[in-house]
């Protein structure tokens, strides 16, 4: 049978193949790390890591997803150890409702993985960018409507060693 | 969403075994599909579902061409055509599009079939002729700041949204495809749409069994690329204007040039007679200004739009005039303008 492993578990796909896997995961499996927010890939709260790549699960039917690894955000966390990108959240008060945070943090934590991997973006092709405007357009898929917006830069830009954008 | 069967394709000859292709959709990454099942614009009985067509997942470059398998990632595509200075374009096209969440399960073939953004479309309770043949436009007299100004019918003013449908349109891509009795063809992207006419809800030549296998681009030296886009917020917003340009000049005159639109058209525009007006001419902002006019004389607003008649003159002017200056300074460049 097709499973699917999130955090490391392994499930067996749904049978419907109308799960999104957001609902799979709050419906099927009681972890609601990942939010609903507009439910059509625009918000980006329901952000999490398939084979280390951030994608909007809202969009996602698990039944596509068969031998994938999910990592959400209850995946980051070595048990009662932050990863290091939650602890900044917290050391720069980067969030005030905290419904966009987990996404957030899965997008932060890939964002910084592609830099590594020298991945470019649109920013790239305009030669008066600054680093912090590239890592605003990277994050762009997340919405923060409390406006919490420059310490998430802030607490994402503390915990980022990749080489100098510019 | 409604209940759909779905039919597991792995290679393009499972095609045969699919019993009907009515009601039935080709789902890739789904980042439009999924969300048009959702508000049930899209209600299919049966689901093709492209997760494990394998020989779909490469990009192969060969001597004359690179072609794209259909289910390669729109951020794959981009992190390669950037490091190929001749598919550069096409780089800076997808990276302007959406969102890394989006770009990393968006699909190159689901980019050039995805629907239009286009308010009515989306709002059931509201009259469409793309959704809902016959029932009229709501658009027309409606709220249409994101809608065409080129291309457009009186039953259908719906805008075309992909970037990377313009750079490909630009670049003269071929669109590969298979049907259900097994032939294959080669489609240039420049002929893949139709124009709405009274059947907008018909949007391109490809039949109902015709899946999209890949799509391949002439390496072909083109000079200076340059994708411009101009939106209402910096990032994460369609394209109200955009201008896909590549061009050659040799001693002043402009030797090569491939133009589209994105945004304005009911389809990714290629500017074909703005190309011919400018071929083998010498490069001058009165001349761009004039390429500009006549591609536009068919130009149509509809009130909210209207602004996008002078916007994208003007963009166009500036991307012919930032071209021409690159290629007349750098004489020998291949692709976008690089910042690092």
């Amino acid at each position: 049978m097709s499973s699917i492993t999130i955090n490391g578990q392994t499930h067996a796909l749904p049978d419907d193949p109308r799960t999104t896997l957001l609902d799979f995961m709050h419906q099927h499996l009681q972890l609601f790390g990942a939010k609903k927010g507009c439910d059509h890939g625009q918000c980006g709260a329901c952000t999490v890591l398939v084979d280390g790549e951030r994608m909007n699960s809202c969009l996602l039917l698990t039944f596509q997803l068969a031998e994938k690894s999910v990592t959400t955000i209850e995946g980051l966390s070595n048990g009662e150890e932050l990863h290091p990108l939650q602890q900044a959240f917290i050391d720069n008060d980067a969030f005030q409702c905290g419904f966009c945070t987990s996404g957030q943090i899965c997008s932060g934590v890939a964002a910084q993985q592609e830099l590594k991997k020298n991945r470019p973006s649109t920013l790239w092709f305009d030669p008066n960018h600054t680093k912090t405007e590239d890592l605003k357009e990277r994050l762009s898929g997340n919405l923060c409507r409390c406006g919490a917006y420059p310490h998430i830069i802030d607490a994402v830009s503390s915990t980022d060693d990749s080489q100098e954008v510019k | 969403m409604k209940p759909f069967a779905v039919f597991p394709l792995h290679k393009k000859h499972d095609l045969v075994q699919v019993e009907s292709f009515e009601h039935s959709r080709f789902l890739a990454g789904g980042t439009n599909l999924v969300d048009l099942m959702k508000h049930q614009i899209e209600s299919p009985d049966q689901i093709i579902d492209l997760s494990g067509f394998e020989q779909a997942y490469d990009i192969t470059d060969s001597e004359q061409q690179v072609t794209i398998g259909t289910m390669v990632s729109n951020t794959e595509l981009a992190d390669y055509a950037y490091q190929q200075p001749g598919l550069s374009l096409l780089s800076q096209a997808l990276l302007a599009g959406a969102t890394v969440q989006l770009r990393n399960r968006a699909t190159t073939g689901g980019n050039l079939l995805q629907r239009t953004r286009c308010y009515y479309f989306y709002d059931t309770t509201r009259p469409c002729n793309k959704r809902k043949p016959g029932s009229g436009c709501a658009a027309i007299n409606g709220f249409n700041r994101n809608h065409a100004i080129l291309g457009t019918s009186e039953h259908c003013i719906a805008s075309h949204p992909s970037d990377m449908a313009t750079a490909m349109t630009a670049l003269d891509a071929t669109v590969h495809t298979c049907n259900a009795n097994g032939e294959t063809r080669q489609i240039p992207v420049r002929e893949l749409y139709r124009l709405p006419g009274d059947t907008p809800h018909i949007e391109t030549h490809l039949g109902a069994d015709e899946l999209i296998t890949a799509v391949s681009i002439d390496k072909t030296p083109r000079g200076t690329h340059i994708y411009q886009k101009v939106r209402d917020r910096s990032s994460y917003a369609f394209a109200l204007v955009s201008v896909a340009c590549t061009m050659q000049v040799k001693d002043g005159i402009i030797s090569d040039i491939n133009l589209a639109f994105g945004g304005v058209g009911s389809q990714p525009w290629h500017a074909q007679a703005a190309e011919e007006y400018l071929r083998g001419k010498s490069a001058t902002t009165e001349l761009f200004e004039h390429a500009a006019d006549v591609e536009l004389s068919s130009a149509k607003g509809s009130g909210y739009n209207d602004f996008k008649i002078p916007m994208l003159k003007r963009t166009l002017v500036h991307v012919l005039t930032q071209a021409s200056e690159h290629q007349n300074q750098h004489p020998e460049h291949e692709g976008a303008i690089y910042a690092r």
